[in-house]
């Protein structure tokens, strides 16, 4: 066997990936459903970007005793406090919920020096390295705003495909992102992760990512609709197979720098990270096993004429009585 | 078959030798340093060369230049600890006629400087700094200027003769009401205020006249003070000192202030938030005691409250005249100074012409006569009612000084006799900033330390480095010749990001960065579909140069549909986020475009360069 060209996988697959569609299909639902209890039951473990507080982030000389240092807050009144640390071990986040009488700016400077008091020894010295106060109000702006921005990609994403491949492919291209978002975003809820801007920004950037690997394969479908003369099941499957390797390596470079992004960028850009590469994997996943078979199903089966020229259609029309 | 036209190949040429320049700055490190501007006529000049250099150089703080830079004094530092030492050592030495503040010197070289070639700007998180987010409160800004306009109508109607009891303002919706006096001739009120007052919308209901603000007139006044804040902000952090700030405007009622290098909140905050301003007002005469007990007040007067203590150990009270004779607004300088007669603290204050007028016209008639000044403060306070939690505002209204009227005068005069040089010197800054059309309050306060923003410049640039070489060696190895065509268009679409970047003066954030590490991974798709698409055509037989053409023309389309719908995803993103999101957005946009370009374009010229001539060419290595 020759050993150039290299391949991650066998050069022209032939998987029979639409024989599986409706265990496939059980399976994202399934998912999706879990999905959604745990962001039902569990919910959002959501950062002060969105409930408002006082975050206290402080740089101690030696690492440091997390259980110690929730001791000390608690001694000195802050009962509530929430302690991790972040990034290495000498790196520490406080956080302090929104009280009453304690939410405005001058006290929570106030409460981030008494946090940075009461934790400081002259055997472990620290020092703050980031603090931020933010309002209830904004944390809800930013919700309203980020339903937007969901809403105006959605959108977007429909009228995009709608118009440049067919409303079929456009109902099943969304929903398959739809899938993947909400499996991604469902694995923070379960897990208790963090969900902070950033992370929302990574869900959004999975949309993108998810669509990217779905319209490339309902590029290969639409040309092998016009060209070739096979079962639309048939031909659904040899665009997967065809357009395979690209789907894998392109995913698999693509994870690869999520991976740096998740190993170096510290931990403010490690929950985006995660988000990232979890809807890598997912979006890949769902454009081979979701996308597709979505369209043999009920009103989004596909045919042949879907994707032919209009201009035919129209004659036939006017041919009418 | 596998063509490319020359110009395309000067285009990419062309391409390449911007990108390169204008990413070049990026290159080179900014020095820490300080800036030193003057305030008020005092002079940069050689003389205060010296006196820093030996000022400097006394507390053993070494410098690696001391420049004239702009009109301003430039100190770069050779570290950021000498650079806020110099700093804290600078300011007091040369007092209130200079502004000290920390500031990075670009160390780029004035070539290209020339063409206008600079650095990226780094955001907050990079740099280190305070960023403060701070609402408008609407109603406050119409109310004031519904009063100005309930003050007009009836500036209008004493002029025009026309007799009436009562001009007040109905709530906050741009109503007012004159109830005229009996026997008045409604007709005449209505054409005196018709010509005063031009835009405004009246009706006559007998001897009630109203006053309606037309709704255009009401949405500019919110406009108005939202952009007059920010004009009085930036005129406030001037006076503070900083060296590169953003003020800016956010959706229809936010204001995000941004200092970088600055780490004390508290003066920045105390000067930005404060809503101090002061209302020059006639003493009514009366027993104040005596209204407050009976409630029984004056018409025109309303009961305010002294600095000083009653003999029942409270505030004592006082009637003034609701008409005020001039505001903070009417300020062009305020300067403290002691006032020379009794030694105690004073401001000198000069008003503009409209309000040096009315002054001239009030004092003429009232020498000997009290009047008062008024400080009014709004402070902020946050309830708990039925778990919610209700955000109010007090405002503190307090007499803080009564005067006799020594004499007339107009625009200059003094206020004598305030508390402490503290508060004189204080007020004076809040007074000669300009006040605040509209207050304002904190929703949101971020402070990153210095140390913080190095740490995450390393992080960024370190994950982009490594996510780069990941999918570098990834290609060379898996498309050998193809894979290094994939890597100099990967490369050349880095350079291009960081060129546009740099050009428009975006700024970059941590989330900036992991949005440059997204678009390799965004922009290797393109090759690796043009690459499959060739092995493809290879393997259904076509010949190899076929082969290279046939790919690049299939892969297109698709490139372009996929990428569109990236596309909007990152416009989704920059419509709707904040801050530093806006930063990732940005380099995803940027990105995804470039690679369009390198992809599709520069890849295949290199291509078609190496392999156009091979007349027999048998296989490709792929």
């Amino acid at each position: 066997m020759k050993l150039f060209p290299l391949h991650l996988i066998p050069a022209a697959p032939n998987v029979n990936f639409m024989r599986l569609r409706w265990i496939s299909i059980s399976v994202a639902l399934l998912l999706a459903v879990a999905a959604s209890a745990a962001m039902g039951i569990k919910g959002f473990n959501y950062a002060l970007d969105f409930t408002g507080g006082t975050l206290v982030e402080m740089h101690f000389d030696h690492a440091a005793d997390v259980d110690h240092v929730r001791e000390q807050l608690a001694t000195a009144g802050y009962e509530g406090a929430q302690v991790q640390t972040y990034g290495s071990g000498s790196d520490l986040l406080v956080r302090l919920q929104n009280e009453s009488g304690q939410d405005n700016v001058a006290a929570s400077s106030a409460a981030a020096k008494a946090v940075l008091a009461a934790v400081n020894s002259t055997a472990n010295p620290a020092h703050i390295t980031r603090s931020e106060f933010v309002g209830p109000q904004v944390g809800k702006d930013l919700a309203r705003n980020a339903v937007w921005a969901l809403l105006f990609v959605i959108i977007g994403f429909l009228i995009y495909i709608a118009f440049r491949f067919e409303w079929k492919f456009a109902i099943a291209a969304i929903l398959t992102t739809l899938h993947d978002v909400l499996i991604v975003a469902g694995f923070f809820a379960f897990t208790g992760r963090e969900f902070d801007l950033t992370v929302l920004a990574g869900l959004l950037s999975v949309m993108g990512f998810s669509i990217n690997d779905t319209i490339v394969v309902f590029d290969r479908v639409r040309e092998n609709f016009r060209n070739l003369r096979v079962e639309p099941v048939e031909l659904l499957n040899r665009s997967i197979n065809q357009t395979l390797s690209r789907t894998i390596i392109t995913s698999f470079v693509a994870f690869l720098s999520a991976l740096a992004l998740y190993l170096y960028g510290g931990g403010s850009l490690e929950g985006m990270a995660l988000s990232q590469m979890m809807g890598i994997v997912i979006g890949t996943i769902s454009s081979i096993f979701i996308a597709c078979p979505l369209l043999t199903i009920g009103a989004l089966k596909v045919s042949k004429q879907d994707l032919m020229p209009k201009a035919k259609d129209l004659e036939a029309l006017a041919r009418r009585p | 078959m596998l063509e490319f036209p020359r110009w395309k190949y000067v285009v990419i040429l062309l391409v390449v030798v911007l990108s390169t320049l204008y990413a070049l700055p990026n290159i080179y490190p900014q020095d820490p340093s300080v800036q030193i501007t003057a305030n008020r006529g005092a002079a940069i000049d050689d003389a205060l060369q010296q006196k820093i250099e030996a000022t400097l150089s006394k507390e053993g703080i070494a410098t690696k230049s001391i420049e004239i830079d702009n009109g301003n004094m430039l100190v770069r530092l050779p570290g950021l600890d000498e650079q806020t030492r110099a700093a804290d050592t600078l300011r007091p030495a040369l007092g209130d006629s200079y502004v000290v503040a920390l500031n990075l010197a670009s160390t780029v070289p004035s070539w290209l400087d020339a063409l206008r070639a600079r650095p990226m700007l780094l955001g907050l998180d990079l740099q280190g700094g305070v960023h403060f987010l701070l609402q408008v409160d609407q109603k406050a800004a119409l109310e004031k200027r519904f009063e100005a306009y309930a003050e007009d109508v009836r500036v209008a109607l004493r002029d025009a003769r026309v007799g009436y009891e009562s001009v007040e303002r109905q709530g906050s919706n741009g109503v007012i009401r004159a109830t005229l006096g009996e026997g008045v001739d409604a007709n005449a009120a209505v054409a005196a205020i018709a010509k005063a007052m031009p835009t405004m919308q009246l009706s006559t209901d007998r001897n009630i006249l109203t006053i309606a603000v037309p709704e255009a007139e009401v949405n500019q006044i919110v406009t108005g003070a939202i952009e007059q804040n920010v004009g009085t902000l930036r005129n406030r952090i001037n006076e503070l000192g900083v060296a590169e700030p953003i003020i800016q405007r956010q959706g229809a009622d936010r204001v995000v202030v941004e200092l970088p290098g600055v780490q004390d909140t508290a003066q920045a905050k105390r000067i930005i938030g404060a809503t101090a301003t002061l209302e020059y007002r006639a003493v009514i005469e009366g027993n104040a005691y005596d209204a407050v007990a009976s409630g029984s007040v004056p018409p025109d007067a309303r009961v305010y409250y002294r600095k000083e203590l009653g003999p029942d150990g409270k505030p004592m009270p006082i009637l003034l005249s609701k008409r005020v004779i001039a505001t903070g607004e009417q300020l062009v300088d305020a300067k403290y100074q002691p006032d020379p007669q009794s030694g105690t603290p004073a401001v000198s204050v000069t008003l503009n012409g409209p309000g040096g007028q009315r002054m001239f016209d009030f004092t003429s008639q009232n020498v000997g006569k009290p009047m008062a000044v008024v400080y009014i403060e709004r402070l902020q306070e946050v309830k708990e009612v039925d778990g919610k939690e209700v955000r109010s505002t007090r405002t503190t209204e307090q007499v803080i000084n009564v005067a006799t009227i020594q004499g007339v005068f107009g625009k200059n005069f003094q206020t004598t006799g305030l508390e402490s040089p503290q508060f004189a010197q204080d007020l004076a800054l809040q007074l000669r900033a300009g006040s605040l059309a509209a207050p304002m309050d904190f929703v949101e306060e971020r402070v990153v330390g210095p140390s913080l923003g190095k740490d995450n410049v390393e992080r960024g640039t370190r994950a982009v480095l490594y996510s780069f070489l990941f999918a570098l060696a990834f290609f060379l190895i898996y498309y050998r010749m193809f894979g290094i065509l994939t890597c100099v268009a990967l490369l050349l679409n880095l350079l291009i990001v960081i060129a546009v970047m740099s050009l428009f003066g975006a700024t970059m954030t941590l989330p900036g960065f992991a949005g440059l590490a997204l678009s390799v991974g965004m922009s290797v798709d393109a090759n690796v579909l043009i690459n499959e698409r060739i092995r493809e055509e290879l393997r259904a037989g076509m010949p190899a140069k076929t082969a290279i053409a046939t790919g690049y023309d299939r892969a297109s389309g698709t490139i372009f549909d996929s990428n569109m719908t990236a596309l909007l995803a990152g416009v989704a993103l920059y419509a709707f986020g904040t801050g530093p999101l806006k930063g990732f957005a940005i380099t995803m946009i940027v990105g995804i475009l470039a690679s369009l370009y390198t992809a599709v374009e520069v890849s295949r010229g290199l291509a078609t360069l190496i392999y156009a001539r091979r007349k027999k060419l048998k296989t490709i290595a792929i």
